[in-house]
Order: C-alpha cells, then sequence, then structure tokens
C-alpha cells in the first residue's frame, strides 16, 4: 500500500461511492467495487494508524544520500 | 614671479600648492576624524574594483564621498541616486585634485534601518521577477507520509515539529537536513539542503524554517540564495520562520507560509483526523448503497415470482434450447468456411516458401561451399588460402575437397 499514494487510493474510493451511489452497476459488478471499497479503506486507515516512525538525518557521504538515526535525546535536554 | 608693492614681500609666506594642500589636509582631517552626515545621495557610480563614489547633498550644498570595496562589501541593501542616508566616516583630503571628501566607513539609509531598506529592495526585486507569483505555488500533497525538514538540529523548530507530528500524525516519517539557520554561511546551508531534498527525491513535503528571533536572527531567510532555493524546488514547501508577525522573503516565496514551526507541522498533521471521519463516512455510504441495491433487487425478485417464465419454466426451457440448436447450426457453417479459407492460405505460403528453399537451388545443379573447419559459406576468393580444406553441399549429400589452385577473373 505505501507505493501506491494515499491520495490515489481517495480518488478511487471517491469514484467507488460515486458508481454504487449511482446505481446503475448490476449487483455483481457493484459487489466487486464494494469489496475494492472497503480494501482501501482498510489499508489507508492502515497507514493512519501505523506506528511511530524514527526520526532521521539525510547525510551525504560520496555523492549519495544515505539516512542516520535522529538523536533526540540530545534535543531533549536543550 | 616677484611681488613688489609696499615693501610687506618679508612678511609673505609663500607656499607651494603641496605644501598649502598638506596644511588643509592636517587641519580638515585632524577637525573631522569622525562625523556624520545627512543628505541624499546623487552622481552615483561604481567603478569595476567595486569602490564606490557619490555625493552627499542637500538644497544648498553638495560633498562628495568615497566608500570603498573594502567597507562597502558588508552593505546589505542597495544604494541609488535619491535615496537619503546617515553616512559616517572622516574626511579626506584627495591632494591630487585638491578635493575634500567623506571616506564613509557607515552607511544606514535614513528612516527604515539598513536590513529593513534591504528587505524591501530584495522583495521588489524578486516580486517583479515573479517570484511569489501564486500561479507558481504548488499544492501541498493531501497526505505527506515523509516530510523533510531544514532546520538547525537543535533549535527550537525542530523540536516543536517533532512534538507535533509525533502526537498528531504518528506515521508521517521525518527526514532532518540540519543547517545553521544563523550567522556566516547559514543562507548558502539552508539551499544546499533545499536542493539536497530535491536530488534525495524522497520526501513529500518540505518544511523550512527556524524559531523566533530578532531581524538579524531572521536574516538568512531574507537572503536571495534561499528564495531562489525554494522557487526552484520541485518538492512543495512550506516556510515556517519565527513568529506570527515576522514576514521573510522565504516566506512570500514558499508555496505555503507557516507562521511558526508549530503551524507547519500542524498543517502536516492536521488532517488525520479529518482522513479518518472522511474514510468512515466513505464505508457508510459504500455501505448504504450496496444495502439499497440488494433491497431494490430482492423487491423486483418479488415482482417476477408472478411472471410468465417463473409460473411455466418448462416452456421458457424449451423455447431456449430451440434457440441454441439454430445458433449451432449457424456456427458450423461459418465455421467450415473458415476452415477452408485457412487451408488455401496453407498451401499458397508453402508453396512460396518452397521455392525459396536453398535445398531446392541445390537440386538445380547448384553446390554450396564452407570453409573448415569453422563451417563459414565461402563467398568471397579472398577467404580461401591454397590447401585450405572446404566442404561442398550438393543436392543429396557433401564432399570435402583441398584446395590446389585459385583461378580468378583476371589470372
Amino acid at each position: 500500500m505505501s507505493e501506491i499514494k494515499f491520495e490515489e487510493a481517495l480518488k478511487k474510493l471517491e469514484k467507488i461511492v460515486s458508481d454504487l451511489e449511482s446505481g446503475k452497476f448490476p449487483l455483481e459488478e457493484s459487489l466487486k467495487k464494494y469489496e475494492e471499497g472497503v480494501r482501501l479503506v482498510s489499508s489507508c486507515s492502515k497507514i493512519l494508524e501505523t506506528a511511530q516512525k524514527k526520526v532521521e538525518v539525510l547525510a551525504k557521504k560520496e555523492g549519495a544520500f544515505e539516512l542516520k538515526a535522529f538523536d533526540e535525546e540530545e534535543l531533549e535536554e536543550k | 614671479m616677484r611681488i613688489e608693492n609696499k615693501g610687506l614681500k618679508e612678511e609673505k609666506r609663500i607656499y607651494s600648492v603641496s605644501e598649502l594642500t598638506d596644511d588643509i589636509k592636517v587641519l580638515l582631517e585632524n577637525t573631522f576624524p569622525e562625523v556624520w552626515v545627512e543628505g541624499e545621495i546623487s552622481n552615483f557610480s561604481q567603478s569595476q574594483s567595486g569602490h564606490i563614489y557619490f555625493s552627499l547633498k542637500d538644497p544648498k550644498s553638495t560633498l562628495r564621498c568615497v566608500f570603498f570595496r573594502g567597507v562597502n562589501q558588508g552593505l546589505k541593501f542597495s544604494l541609488k541616486d535619491g535615496l537619503q542616508c546617515l553616512a559616517g566616516g572622516r574626511i579626506n583630503v584627495y591632494a591630487p585634485s585638491g578635493q575634500y571628501q567623506l571616506n564613509i566607513q557607515r552607511l544606514e539609509p535614513k528612516g527604515a534601518g539598513a536590513l529593513q531598506l534591504a528587505f524591501e529592495q530584495l522583495k521588489e526585486k524578486l516580486a517583479q521577477e515573479g517570484l511569489f507569483e501564486p500561479a507558481h505555488k504548488k499544492p501541498l500533497p493531501l497526505l505527506p507520509l515523509r516530510v523533510g525538514v531544514v532546520t538547525s538540529p537543535t533549535g527550537a523548530a525542530i523540536r516543536d515539529i517533532l512534538n507535533i507530528l509525533k502526537r498528531r500524525a504518528p506515521f508521517v516519517k521525518i527526514i532532518l537536513n540540519p543547517v545553521k539557520v544563523q550567522g556566516i554561511g547559514a543562507a548558502e546551508e539552508i539551499a544546499q539542503a533545499i536542493k539536497e531534498f530535491n536530488q534525495y527525491k524522497e520526501v513529500d513535503v518540505l518544511i523550512v524554517g527556524r524559531g523566533g528571533g530578532s531581524l538579524e536572527d531572521l536574516w538568512a531567510f531574507n537572503e536571495e540564495i534561499v528564495a531562489r532555493a525554494i522557487y526552484n524546488s520541485r518538492i512543495p514547501v512550506i516556510s515556517a520562520v519565527g513568529h506570527e508577525i515576522d514576514w521573510t522573503i522565504a516566506d512570500f516565496t514558499a508555496d505555503l507560509r507557516a507562521p511558526t514551526p508549530s503551524a507547519a507541522a500542524e498543517l502536516v498533521a492536521r488532517q488525520k483526523d479529518d482522513l479518518v471521519s472522511e474514510l468512515g463516512h466513505v464505508f457508510s455510504r459504500m455501505s448504504s448503497s450496496i444495502n439499497n441495491k440488494i433491497k431494490t433487487l430482492h423487491k423486483e425478485l418479488f415482482r417476477f415470482q408472478d411472471a410468465y417464465v417463473l409460473k411455466y419454466p418448462l416452456n421458457f426451457i424449451q423455447l431456449s434450447l430451440q434457440r441454441i440448436d439454430e445458433l449451432s447450426h449457424r456456427l458450423n457453417q461459418k465455421a467450415g468456411h473458415i476452415l477452408e479459407t485457412a487451408q488455401h492460405r496453407w498451401t499458397h505460403l508453402t508453396g512460396k516458401l518452397e521455392a525459396l528453399s536453398p535445398l531446392n537451388v541445390l537440386s538445380r545443379g547448384y553446390s554450396i561451399s564452407f570453409k573448415l573447419p569453422e563451417m563459414k559459406v565461402v563467398t568471397d576468393m579472398a577467404e580461401i588460402n591454397i590447401s585450405d580444406k572446404i566442404q561442398t553441399r550438393l543436392k543429396n549429400g557433401s564432399l570435402v575437397s583441398q584446395v590446389i589452385n585459385k583461378i580468378t577473373p583476371s589470372d
């Protein structure tokens, strides 16, 4: 899910809801859309509930970038 | 020249020009070693070497001024004719042209402070260039999952940003590019950090800023190099400098201005609660429409209970079988035709293929030779030397021979 942008997922959901609300689709297709919608809602919720991420520092090393842990304890003391 | 009159000759002291100039120089320079003069700049010019020359004038008088490069380099604002200034320095006499001038050590605009003026000048310049155009501003992503922060690693700004994001949007990944936010080189570091994030690419939005301070402390965010780095960033930039009341050039250039670093974090995190409720809303809308659909179908089902087909199902099935028979007959006819066409086409193609086959050519008495041992087809005399072995392919077998002579048409 992380590769799929949250925004894209929301857009898809919007489409699904308006499709479903239009009532134009046969039952089977509607159920399929509903299933996809439920899946998208749950993966979006999952993103929002992700546990706290570590803060990192961007460092340049020999022309390439790397991420290092940021020492937050040092910050708290200040 | 002799002065003959009245016998006063002995009492007169005759100076050389240099002597007199030297006396004036000593007199003037000792009398005005440090003065402040107020006036309007005119005849402004700057030499190639960086020295600045102009006159300060008021309605009655004019004072020549020189502002040497070593001193004028620290000047934040730019000078031009008409600017009202307060100039501090010492009076110099320039002997070669017999002129006195003010050698400026400090220069301030009258009224607003030097920094304020520099701010206004840069703001006007960049506005004219279009750096603040709303059309250039990029929208923020709805839910940034990776936030890049350009600020001091030990300042109040990063602490505030972390506090808020951790509490309100723990799912956001925060990447800090630590920089100096005040003092010499700060502006360059900030601009460089923004560029680095753009090379790194893996963030959705940038927060660039620092906590509160004096105008001098915030100055790096009023430098042109920072404004341009923000303007050129492909990643949307939220500026977050100082307090609510502090407006910097960076704020005007950024895609979005947050009044404080905390507010910037709120802008990024803001949507979590909204999104959770929006998702809930979407879910209930989906569910109620699918429920409605099912209810409607149920109703229709009841309606059909009385329909003809349901009352006489056998009749319906017979009609269907008849239709299937008819269709399969038509299908057979069609299929036969397709097969025939395909067979015709196959015969035609194989005939063509045979005509092109090298085997066919061999059967007419031609042969093909390969050089041994690599079995390379021989097409050129130059490829073969006397006593090379060759294999020759005929219609019904191959011969291996050794070359004993080469004959070319010119021999």
